[in-house]
């Protein structure tokens, strides 16, 4: 990693469904399995809470990647949810690729409250990932940087 | 054209209709608008050509609270919008009278424009009957003639079909006009690489002053209020300062319209900038038929839309990074 | 303007070694709206929790901001102060900077830029807060039990010795389940019938439980405390009031071949049937498939051999609809099936059965009427080879990852008891570990190894030959010898592993309860609510959840049957404030919302409206707030914005990405 990088800071924003993923940060904690601090988690119900709006206006304040985590696929505490945040996401990563936006600023996981490991493992890569990638000029409003 | 106003006359005398849907002249040759006539003498002024390209689908949630039956002229790719909106609960099936009208394709203005003619004064061969393939132009500066094909609406290029998928009666030959693939575009930008995908909205988009004719105009953007206008997410619209505003407002009208967008093609036909936006609407429709299937919004008024529905097995977000 | 207090918690030195607490306060105190900040060792305790409502009082507080573990520890608690000082308890917001700060940070500054950042985005949150007033709805004092094994007889049996209604529905024609099927039981050797049957009877005798058999639950609507549930009474073909159980029918029905499911599919047994001799209710069924007179029309003989006249060939599925305030499943286990296992032979030969066929072997009421003899001649075995973990604690997907847990006791007792009935037959075990926890039992199998001579072999079998004298060859290793085992056997039995009932993805799929991979219920908490799914009012009871034998799941189902009463106790429950609603201004009627609503909380009226003096009606979108569960998947699918979350507004998460962004 250059000098450049280890300087940046990137602003990660992570949408945690309550029933798995939220449990599964907060069982990655009680682990003591570390992240880096740049992630910050926002805690939805569920997968399908999160907006589009939301990821784009975290993108727009500035953040550098959205990750949003629900429960793994046929396990969602509302047994649907997380199917239809599923296409939501597809189709809108979809989109900001399509517009030339990097793809890897955005990810959705699933990961269950058994599953610390992997989501600190998780955010990790998302974070070196984020910094592969560098700051996100693409979709930043200028005003608000600081 | 003559046959449509003279059905027209005869279902506002016997009282089928209260008023009739469909354009009347403009101000200047190709620039024909929607408009309601009420009586059988203002549809003097009724016109049908080549340049009525409006989609009058929407009207019909206004004239569904309306007394009375409104008689609606609807094009073969018109009535996909019309079935979506019935699907939606926007119009009522009940209040309309739906001819549906032919179609040989609708024009471009700004094609004919830009093929260097200027100062135009009257147009021929953009009447609906009319067989001509040319279109003979009088202008300030003497006639020119224009190949039809060559002043079509992209739209048009790549028409869903002839067919109306709801009417009560049907006036005028349409003729096949596809000569192109819709996806083609989607297919050419997604091949870009990110540089340059980038380099081409940020080019198409700072050219959008957020008129909002694209959102006034389009079927599906049919919100009571726009999510744009209203303070549910602290969303609403701001001066035009930054360049992420219209980025924004566009993938989410896009997105909005996901699954429920029938391609019909005014966004891109109204744009006062000339943005290709029916080009996001048809990445999403793009999309949705290579990973849920194929689904055309608006061939039906009850089937599941994309976005609504699901599959066990559907594809994970992560697939947008593999598809390359 | 809200009026915040922000709270601080040092969580002893959880949070305090690695977050500079006073710093969050301190700058707690720059947000807007936030007029008092403090920071204290345990804001949980007793004297942090009066400081919360000290300072709610004296600053007049609207809102408070906790910094603290996460909210799925300590919300309630804070709610419920927050409650005592006169505060609705949905203005406060949790701020989790343990787990998801100091726990995983070690650098001060960083922790503690991150905590900073963290309440600034509670803060943000709860500026948007809205007092919430959970609901209520009412509680209909009837259990419904899934299921009628020991498990679902159990729990039925102490939820109506509490005094309220209970309903089993059973599949099969009787209630009983697997323990029905057992011969003895580890490690007492009862027999289990003789244990069972007297449930059996207790629970069709008590006035409270209402028991339908050969009947499957078909649709279950509804939430906890008032579920309604359509429950298909299958036809029966037999009158069940007419009935007097003499048994004649089965005697002179002339269609014979249908395998007996009770006994496995060892032998078979009439059209017309009872399960076995104690079913409960002891009034038999028409198996469609297999009578003469359904497949041909002719015959008849049941009919007129009936003296009841009970013989009802017109009978219908009869749907029953019914209202419940619980449902407890209990729908027990099978074993798996052996297909993927063609190196022990199950399908080649007949001498090679599962453990579960060998009691009915060894039971009385058997094939074999308890005469241990080989299926394919009859004859007395003299070596029986008995082989463990077969689809058990497997790695591929040929099997299952875990431990059916029961086969190493049950083994046992085969085992021991055979030696015991018949000295003469040597029996060997191969087995990778013996597992033996629980009381008495590691005691009762050094019994089969010291008192009873049983060869325990620590190895695996790697292919049983069926050889053409009959005998079954049986290659195996020995671990502990480092040798390689070559055995004749006359029998040789497969503890094959069990799975929940396939039923149950069908049943937990309408349920809204959640379901493993390997098809177990899921609990709502895996060491704390062992007993309840995370869907409300929905309750496990028996191997549904996990694999355990009779007397952990009689334990069990008590358990389950507790927790219903605590549920069917409440005469009414306080429904989770937040859920969905609409803007009637904004809302376009479209029915997208209604679409993705899984619990059909969203409905449309036509409704006036006044639109800024515009006078219509509209077909608007009302949320049922009793049935919405608040997962938010309207408030996406509404273009308009007109569905939104209380407790999770879009302005109020729009808030948190702005805090967190800044």
């Amino acid at each position: 990693m250059s000098i450049e990088n280890k300087s940046f800071r990137p602003k990660i924003v992570a949408f945690c469904c309550n029933w798995c993923s939220y449990a599964g940060a907060d069982l990655a904690g009680s682990s003591r399995l570390s992240y880096p601090a740049d992630v910050k988690i926002i805690r939805v119900p569920c997968s399908c809470r999160v907006n589009p709006m939301f990821i784009l206006r975290a993108f727009e304040k500035g953040a550098d990647g959205v990750i949003m985590c629900g429960c793994h696929p046929g396990d969602c505490h509302y047994s649907t949810g997380n199917y239809y945040a599923r296409r939501r996401m597809t189709l809108l990563f979809s989109m900001l690729d399509y517009i030339g936006v990097e793809n890897g600023r955005t990810r959705v996981e699933w990961v269950s409250a058994a599953e610390g490991v992997k989501f600190s493992d998780t955010m990790n890569s998302f974070v070196e990932k984020i910094h592969s990638l560098g700051e996100n000029v693409r979709l930043g409003d200028l005003r608000c940087r600081n | 054209m003559q046959e449509l106003i003279n059905r027209a006359k005869e279902l506002l005398d016997n009282g089928t209709v209260a008023r009739v849907l469909g354009w009347k002249a403009g101000d200047l040759p190709y620039d024909p608008e929607p408009a309601y006539f009420e009586t059988a003498e203002s549809l003097k002024d009724f016109v049908y050509n080549g340049f009525c390209g409006a989609n009058l689908s929407k009207y019909m949630i206004e004239a569904s609270k309306l007394e009375g039956k409104t008689l609606v002229c609807l094009k073969p790719c018109d009535t996909y919008s019309f079935n979506q909106l019935i699907k939606e609960h926007r119009v009522d099936r009940e209040k309309a009278y739906i001819i549906g009208v032919g179609c040989k394709g609708k024009l471009d203005i700004e094609k004919i424009r830009n093929q260097g003619v200027k100062g135009i004064e009257s147009i021929e061969g953009a009447e609906i009957t009319d067989e001509a393939d040319m279109l003979k132009i009088q202008t300030i500066y003497g006639e020119r003639s224009v190949a039809y094909a060559d002043a079509m609406l992209e739209r048009c290029h790549v028409c869903k079909g002839k067919e109306h998928k709801i009417f009560d009666e049907q006036i005028g030959e349409s003729k096949e006009t596809k000569d192109g693939e819709r996806f083609d575009e989607v297919s050419r930008i997604e091949k870009l690489s990110p540089e340059e995908k980038f380099a081409f909205f940020q080019k198409e988009l700072s050219k959008c002053i957020r008129c909002n004719a694209c959102r006034n105009v389009c079927p599906a953007c049919s919100c009571r209020k726009c999510v744009f206008d209203s303070n549910k997410f602290d969303s609403s619209q701001k001066a035009n300062v930054d360049s992420f505003e219209e980025k924004m407002f566009h993938i989410i009208r896009a997105f909005h319209v996901a699954g429920r967008c029938t391609d019909c093609g005014e966004c891109s036909r109204v744009c006062p900038q000339g943005i290709p936006l029916h080009l996001f609407n048809r990445k999403f429709i793009k999309d949705i038929d290579e990973l849920y299937g194929e689904y055309q919004a608006g061939d039906d008024t009850d089937s599941k839309a994309p976005l609504t529905n699901y599959t066990f097995d559907d594809a994970e977000p992560s697939i947008v990074g593999k598809r390359g | 303007m809200q009026r915040i207090g922000v709270f601080v918690c040092h969580c002893g030195s959880n949070i305090a070694a690695t977050v500079d607490v006073s710093k969050v306060a301190e700058m707690a105190l720059m947000e807007p709206g936030v007029v008092h900040a403090e920071d204290y060792q345990y804001m949980c305790s007793e004297a942090g929790q009066a400081k919360i409502q000290d300072a709610i009082h004296e600053k007049k507080l609207s809102g408070i901001v906790v910094c603290s573990c996460s909210p799925r520890m300590h919300e309630a608690t804070f709610r419920k102060a927050a409650e005592r000082a006169g505060l609705n308890p949905y203005m406060v917001e949790i701020a989790n900077i343990r787990e998801h700060c100091s726990w995983i940070h070690k650098d001060m500054e960083e922790a503690t830029k991150k905590a900073v950042i963290l309440m600034r985005a509670a803060v943000a949150k709860v500026n948007l807060n809205t007092p919430l007033k959970p609901g209520e709805s009412r509680v209909t004092k009837r259990a419904l039990i899934i299921g009628g094994g020991i498990a679902g007889i159990q729990t039925a049996l102490d939820i109506a010795d509490a005094g309220y209604e209970v309903d089993i529905v059973e599949k099969t024609p009787s209630i009983g389940g697997r323990m029905s099927q057992l011969d003895k039981t580890f490690p007492t050797l009862d027999c289990s019938a003789c244990i069972l049957t007297p449930k059996m009877v207790e629970a069709s005798a008590h006035e409270k439980i209402k028991i339908y058999t050969y009947s499957e639950v078909e649709k279950v609507s509804g939430f906890v405390g008032d579920f309604t549930v359509d429950i298909r009474k299958k036809a029966r073909s037999v009158d069940m009031d007419k009935c007097t159980g003499c048994g004649v029918c089965q005697e002179k029905c002339p269609s014979k071949k249908a395998p007996s499911e009770f006994n496995r599919g060892l032998n078979n047994r009439s059209a017309i049937y009872t399960p076995f001799a104690q079913a409960i209710p002891n009034v038999p069924v028409i198996d469609r498939e297999a009578c003469i007179k359904f497949k041909t029309g002719k015959c008849g003989i049941c009919s007129k051999v009936c003296q009841a006249g009970a013989i009802d060939y017109e009978q219908k599925d009869e749907i029953i609809t019914e209202k419940y305030g619980a449902i407890v499943v209990a729908t027990g286990f099978d074993t798996i099936n052996l297909d993927k296992y063609d190196e022990y032979a199950y399908s080649q030969s007949k001498d090679v059965i599962t453990s579960l066929e060998l009691e009915r072997v060894m039971n009385a009421a058997g094939p074999t009427h308890g005469h241990l003899e080989r299926l394919s001649d009859g004859k007395a075995p003299k070596e029986m080879v008995f082989i463990q973990c077969v689809g058990s604690r497997c790695s591929d997907d040929r099997g299952k990852p875990y431990c059916s847990k029961i086969c190493c006791m049950y083994t046992a007792k085969h085992a021991m008891l055979i030696r015991d009935k018949y000295p003469d037959v040597n029996v060997t075990v191969f087995y990778i570990d013996v597992r033996t926890p629980g009381k008495n039992f590691d005691e009762f199998y050094r019994r089969a190894v010291e008192q009873y001579g049983v060869n325990y072999i620590k190895g695996q079998v790697g292919k049983v030959i069926p050889q053409p004298d009959g005998k079954l060859l049986v290659q195996g290793s020995d671990l502990l010898d480092n040798k390689q085992i070559l055995k004749e056997a006359d029998m040789v039995v497969l503890a094959t592993a069990i799975e929940p009932n396939p039923d149950v993805r069908k049943i937990a799929t309408m349920l809204t309860a959640s379901i493993d991979t390997n098809n177990f219920l899921t609990e709502a908490h895996a060491k704390l609510r062992p007993v309840e799914s995370p869907t409300a009012g929905i309750f496990l009871s028996g191997v549904c959840q996990g694999p355990k034998d009779i007397p952990e799941t009689v334990a069990q189902a008590g358990a389950a049957a507790v927790k219903a009463i605590g549920l069917l106790a409440k005469d009414k429950l306080l429904t989770n404030p937040c859920t969905a609603h609409s803007d009637e201004l904004l809302c376009n009627g479209c029915s997208t919302c209604e679409n993705v609503c899984p619990y059909g909380a969203i409905t449309y009226e036509d409704k006036e409206v006044n639109d800024h003096g515009i006078r219509e009606v509209r077909r608007l979108a009302v949320v049922n707030s009793a049935l919405c569960q608040g997962c938010g998947a309207c408030t996406v699918a509404c273009p308009s914005g007109a569905m939104d979350l209380q407790g999770f507004s879009n302005r109020q998460i729009i808030a948190e990405v702005d805090a967190i962004c800044r």
